[in-house]
């Protein structure tokens, strides 16, 4: 808690508008479609690029003594969308949390191993630096208690300051709504208050907020589960759409959902990381018992 | 609400008569005493009120108002309420200028900090117990500290260099420790009701703590933070001891002296409508009783009004549900 305060203020924030959704960092290791040696991948098809952007490294979290997380390793790309399954208390929310230091936040937690970004090990950055390049969206649709323009518009301006202005800002949080297939809905009344919209335009609007800071990996957790069927189906198109410019971590209960969006799949139990691999192949044909048990739906 | 006919609620309900019709004797009876209780505790209200306001409304006159008060003998020379008025308008807002930004930075302080734990709960028990502290024994305690040599800011200077230890300076700062708990508990209970969620997305887009506290959490909690003011400026203008004792209970603003009218008249001495009313009531030095009756009824007033918006922010309070 004490070390999000501690430094000072952020003076260098990432540009607030990138011209087009360019890869940055070491693109290099990014490698064409086909290069992976398996055929699974969403129903809807494979991103034209895919890109190292995270990777976790032998990682253990504990809280006091409680292991949640036993030594995990997995890459985090872009370009794919990466599930985190398992039954409730598995760790995968943790793991999640873990990947923008949230974990911090719990003053028990503490981290064991090494997870970079871009080849950094995020230990090292800034947390409001690393929080601003890999951002996340919540359970509950937790827009701040201000106008649809302001949720985007805190979030773009440095910390708690008023500038840039309003009109200096308009084209990002149109982009940035745009891009959480949102604008249509709202972009007549931007001043509406953002608790007033429905669960779905809320959920819808902490993604957006989440894209404004044009981050390189995008974290959801559970994003649906407090939402109805319709407004999922939305989130769900617009979570396969992003992975183009972002990579996108998603801890779903739901697992057709992680069948409907992820192009791979992390199956978790009990802190362990027991399987990991491309989604049609971990749904088809699980290597583990303990994924075909949780698959066909024998617990949790 | 009244006893015998609930007004149209949306589901229906049976009368308490109705509804205890299988009752033990003994439980109706319980009943029927807590119909009573409740029922006289309206009356008492209504009653201290309406007397009130009665009594006080019949002496009171628009020239009072206007008028300072006069050390006489009878009801025509003892002049208006001008003085006391002034005086409860500025003890406090004096008192809500220091318990308002204080009382706030302890709330977050308790809420979102509160480390280590030893302290946050020691400095818990520190603000309960001065919300307990009787407001004669804090009134005590200033005179004490207002008179040392190095309060001589606060207060008149007497021959002999004594400082004198009454003002307003040292009244609002007193009235203002009487405000403070509430403050801070309304601050604190406000933003202990905000969801843990919410914070963390502002973190998680990078927003530091400070940041999250002053642009996310502080426009939620601004009404109860109103309403936690409210009521300790009800406790406030409502205070005799603290008057009495450390606002020197002159009739009149007596400035104190020390370059500029705001500073004389903040270092100076004067009254208020509760140091008011004990002065010239039956029983007081002055006994006036039509006097301290229009007085009373002025800071009664003063007190529905702060109620009053107490209960429209409450009301007006945009329900920021988090659904967890």
């Amino acid at each position: 808690m004490e070390r999000l305060t501690g430094p000072p203020p952020v003076r260098q924030l990432k540009p607030l508008v990138v011209e087009e959704a360019v890869l940055e960092g070491p693109v290099e290791s990014g490698e064409q479609v086909g290069a992976y040696g398996f055929d699974g991948g969403a129903p809807v098809g494979r991103a034209s690029i895919v890109a190292d952007r995270m990777q976790i490294e032998d990682v253990t979290i504990r809280y006091g003594e409680k292991v949640a997380v036993n030594s995990v390793s997995l890459p985090v790309r872009q370009g794919e969308v990466l599930a985190l399954i398992g039954p409730s208390g598995c760790g995968k929310t943790t793991l999640l949390r873990s990947l923008n230091r949230l974990t911090e936040v719990t003053s028990t937690a503490s981290l064991d191993g090494r997870i970079t970004l871009d080849g950094e090990d995020i230990s090292r950055l800034e947390p409001t630096l690393l929080r601003r390049r890999v951002t996340m969206v919540f359970q509950q649709p937790n827009p701040f208690p201000m106008s649809v323009f302001d949720n985007i518009a805190f979030v773009l301006r440095e910390q708690s300051a008023r500038r840039p202005k309003r009109a200096h800002l308009k084209g990002a949080v149109r982009e940035a709504l745009e891009r959480a297939g949102l604008w249509d809905e709202v972009g007549d009344d931007l001043d509406h208050p953002a608790l007033r919209l429905s669960g779905g335009q809320q959920q819808r609007l902490c993604i957006a907020r989440a894209l404004a800071v044009q981050p390189e990996v995008l974290l959801l957790d559970e994003p649906c589960s407090a939402l109805d069927p319709k407004s999922t189906e939305v989130i769900e198109d617009l979570i396969v759409g992003l992975r183009e410019d972002v990579a996108v971590v998603i801890v779903t209960h739901n697992m057709q959902q992680a069948g409907r969006v992820a192009d791979q799949v992390a199956f978790m139990y009990l802190g362990d990381l027991v399987e990991y691999g491309p989604a049609r192949q971990l749904f088809s044909a699980p290597s583990e018992q303990r994924t075909r048990d949780y698959i066909r739906g024998s617990f949790g | 609400m009244s006893a015998t006919a609930p007004t149209k609620p949306p589901v229906r309900r049976r009368s308490a008569v109705d509804q205890s019709a299988a009752w033990r004797p003994l439980d109706r009876i319980g009943l029927a005493f807590c119909w009573f209780l409740g029922l006289f505790a309206c009356a008492l209200a209504a009653a201290i009120i309406i007397y009130l306001l009665v009594q006080g409304v019949r002496y009171l006159r628009l020239d009072m108002l206007f008028e300072s008060p006069l050390g006489g003998v009878s009801e025509k020379d003892t002049g208006g309420l001008k003085d006391p008025i002034l005086g409860t308008v500025l003890v406090a807002g004096l008192a809500t200028v220091i318990a308002l930004p204080t009382g706030v930075l302890m709330g977050i302080w308790l809420s979102e900090f509160g480390k280590p734990t030893a302290l946050a709960r020691a400095v818990e028990s520190a603000v309960e117990a001065t919300a307990g502290v009787p407001s004669i024994v804090l009134a005590l305690f200033g005179v004490i500290i207002f008179s040392q040599p190095w309060a001589g800011f606060a207060s008149r200077e007497m021959a002999g260099g004594i400082i004198y230890g009454r003002s307003f300076i040292a009244a609002g700062s007193m009235l203002s420790i009487v405000a403070l708990p509430l403050i801070i508990g309304s601050t604190r209970e406000g933003l202990q009701s905000i969801p843990a969620h919410v914070r963390e997305a502002a973190w998680a887009v990078g927003k530091t703590k400070w940041a999250t506290i002053r642009r996310v959490l502080l426009p939620v909690v601004r009404p109860q933070i109103v309403t936690g003011t409210m009521l300790g400026l009800g406790r406030v203008i409502g205070d005799t001891a603290i008057i009495v004792l450390l606002l020197g209970a002159t009739l009149r603003l007596e400035p104190g002296g020390g370059g500029g009218a705001i500073a004389e008249t903040l270092r100076g001495t004067g009254s208020t409508l509760t140091s008011f009313v004990y002065i010239f009531a039956p029983t007081g030095d002055g006994n006036q009783p039509e006097k301290a009756y229009a007085a009373a009824a002025i800071l009664l007033l003063m007190v529905l009004a702060l109620n009053a918006v107490v209960e429209i922010v409450a009301r007006r309070a945009r329900r920021n549900s988090w659904n967890g």
